[in-house]
């Protein structure tokens, strides 16, 4: 059964009394919320995902509540809870689904050590992954939107999760976080494409969240090998350009942006060398879309050492 | 056995687990996990090769703690490496208390105990030396108001927390186990006379067995937080099971309460440790420690709070009164560390004029 199957009421109210048991990749998040911001967000973006067993294991058990004191009427927050405890400082009310957003991605990333996790957005094509991390602000994101409306297939726009057993990358789609004026560019690109209602002023700036292609949703569990490891650069005028990166440097770079390398110790270090093995290191450079998708589309399969 | 004590039965009798339907799984890994016992509970499968028969959602989330549990032992070997590395030219015994202690005296139950200050024992007379050593090897007192800092210097048992400026690791330097300011002090010149070497780390000592454990109670016992109630019982229970079989082990450990003022703590710590973790204390030791009885009043007032307050602040393990149970048991905590007077001055202190500061 999916979130599709229910009607906007019966999801409005299982969200608000038992909460629904949302299947998003490997994990199941139970989420439970009154908040009907949230609700839409979810009514909206997450029709596609299967809803799990409600008696069975649940990774993250996840509340977005409004404090039960004045600012619950005045300047109305929220509370992102996961399991009663609240790793974040409340946000404007306005602000709640982005936050349910952010929140299980810190779910993920603070707990899921069976992976590597990159910041880094991660898409598939012929059975290998291209992986993009980059800091916020390099376009990552757009990039990543731009591409899964052109045929690739989405694994996720945030967190890369590397398998430490085989160096898999394991799919977690989730809507896309586009920001500021990505969303419009986004809209311009991929007219068919649905969004969630801009929310202003947040920690990032104006930022709405894209529904991730149907058929990726669907293909949630099918893993991909390390392709490409491309950090992307938006330079306004630039003109489309792919580069090789010693692999020295891909390491470190690469590595810099994980969330547990250190942590994982010995084995974060040996699942990044495999993957700077595996797949080809490239910066790219880029200002326009189209030529973009073109490179994307020529990039040859990695030689397999 | 009803949900709220999943728990206990993980300690009590970790064989039965294997029983467990998913949502039970769940259900426990949120109790484990909210008293900061979920790697624990990974060792305490592994001990008895149980894991292979955990299903295996829950299993990741028990592999998920191990990344964490072999990354810190890792850790704080590392940390205490450099802490006797900082303290070398002080030439004093460093003492390692708590979990520090237990991972390097290779306590079985150190594994998977995680922790985050290291917490060392040090002569009174040298505390400005040391003190001036780990600031010259980076650590520096946290940000503290002057109130704070007076606070700890002048009243309590331990210098205000260290932190390295590039590890951001924290360091609790002590010189006793107890406040000045306690109605019980127990002898630290005791406590450092009877500590042993650690053979494979010159240098570092911990405590003598019955010693660690009366620490453990007394630092259970006179915790104002209590927020990891339940862990430190465990420690405890384990203290206990490990070291039962050393000769004449039960009457030294009532004998050195007597010594060194903790009577009390002892007969607490062996009742909730029987009577919540079922930890197999002798009966001559039972009858023993109740030197250390309280009035049949006071049983009857604590026996409900520690109950409540030692599970874990879930609410699945909560009821109406384990909120006020808390509460109470932070005033009793604080009204042990300070006689009335100065008890009243510091919190009137934290309730109205350090937020000012703010």
């Amino acid at each position: 059964m999916n979130v599709s199957d229910l009607t906007s009421g019966e999801l409005r109210r299982q969200l608000k009394k038992t909460g629904i048991f949302l299947q998003t990749g490997s994990f199941v998040t139970h989420l439970h919320t009154s908040i009907p911001s949230v609700a839409d967000g979810i009514e909206l973006l997450y029709q596609d995902y299967p809803l799990a067993d409600s008696h069975g294991f649940v990774d993250f058990h996840v509340r977005l509540t409004t404090p039960l004191n004045i600012r619950r009427w005045f300047k109305p927050q929220v509370f992102f809870q996961s399991d009663g405890n609240s790793p974040f400082t409340p946000l404007p009310l306005d602000q709640a689904f982005p936050m349910f957003e952010w929140g299980l991605n810190w779910c993920v990333s603070s707990h899921a050590n069976s992976y590597l996790i990159i910041h880094a957005a991660v898409i598939e094509k012929n059975g290998y992954a291209a992986i993009m991390p980059a800091p916020p602000g390099s376009g990552k994101s757009t990039l990543c939107a731009a591409l899964i409306n052109r045929g690739w297939r989405l694994l996720s726009d945030e967190l890369t999760l590397v398998r430490v057993i085989d160096g898999k990358i394991v799919p977690l789609p989730r809507p896309v976080s586009l920001k500021n004026q990505s969303i419009d560019i986004i809209r311009q690109y991929a007219p068919g494409a649905v969004f969630s209602r801009k929310v202003s002023d947040t920690v990032k700036g104006t930022v709405a969240h894209m529904k991730p292609p149907s058929g990726s949703v669907a293909q949630a569990s099918e893993i991909a090998q390390p392709g490409w490891i491309i950090f992307p650069k938006y330079q306004a005028g630039a003109n489309a350009h792919l580069e090789r990166q010693p692999k020295a440097r891909a390491f470190m770079r690469l590595a810099d942006n994980c969330f547990n390398y250190s942590l994982l110790g010995l084995k974060g270090f040996e699942t990044v060398a495999n993957m700077i093995d595996q797949a080809m290191s490239y910066d790219f450079t880029y200002s326009i879309l189209d030529e973009a998708v073109e490179i994307f589309d020529a990039l040859a399969p990695p030689l397999s050492t | 056995m009803s949900p709220s004590t999943l728990v206990l039965r993980a300690f009590r009798e970790p064989d039965s687990l294997v029983s467990l339907g998913l949502a039970e799984w769940d259900l426990l890994l949120r109790q484990v996990r909210h008293a900061n016992l979920l790697a624990r509970l990974y060792t305490v499968l592994e001990e008895r090769s149980l894991l292979q028969q955990v299903p295996s959602q829950p299993l990741e989330h028990l592999n998920w703690a191990y990344v964490v549990l072999d990354k810190h032992a890792q850790a704080v070997r590392w940390e205490v490496m450099q802490i006797r590395k900082a303290l070398a030219d002080v030439d004093i015994p460093i003492i390692l208390l708590k979990g520090a202690a237990y991972a390097l005296a290779k306590l079985p139950h150190a594994r998977g105990r995680i922790f985050s200050d290291i917490d060392i024992l040090v002569p009174k007379n040298r505390l400005n030396e040391v003190e001036a050593a780990l600031m010259l090897n980076g650590w520096a007192v946290m940000d503290l108001d002057a109130y704070d800092q007076h606070y700890y210097r002048t009243w309590m048992h331990e210098l205000p927390p260290m932190q390295h400026h590039k590890r951001m690791t924290v360091i609790d330097v002590h010189h006793a186990i107890m406040p000045q300011t306690a109605h019980v002090r127990p002898d630290s010149e005791k406590l450092c006379a009877a500590a042993s070497e650690l053979p494979e780390y010159p240098g570092l000592k911990v405590l003598n067995p019955t010693d660690m454990v009366l620490h453990s109670a007394a630092h259970l016992l006179h915790d104002s937080e209590l927020d990891h109630g339940l862990r430190d019982l465990v420690d405890i229970d384990s203290l206990l099971r490990q070291f039962c079989s050393l000769p004449n082990f039960w009457p030294n450990l009532v004998e050195r309460a007597k010594e060194i003022e903790l009577t009390r703590t002892l007969f607490y710590a062996l009742r909730y440790a029987v009577y919540v973790l079922g930890t197999p204390v002798p009966a001559e030791a039972i009858n023993a420690a109740r030197i250390g009885r309280p009035s049949r009043f006071t049983l009857f007032i604590m026996d409900p709070l520690f109950h409540r307050a030692l599970m874990p602040d879930h609410p699945s393990c909560s009821d109406w009164l384990t909120g006020i149970a808390r509460w109470l048991l932070y005033i009793r905590a604080n009204w042990l560390r300070m006689p009335p007077l100065l008890l009243a001055r510091h919190l009137f202190h934290k309730a109205f004029i350090s937020p000012r500061h703010k």
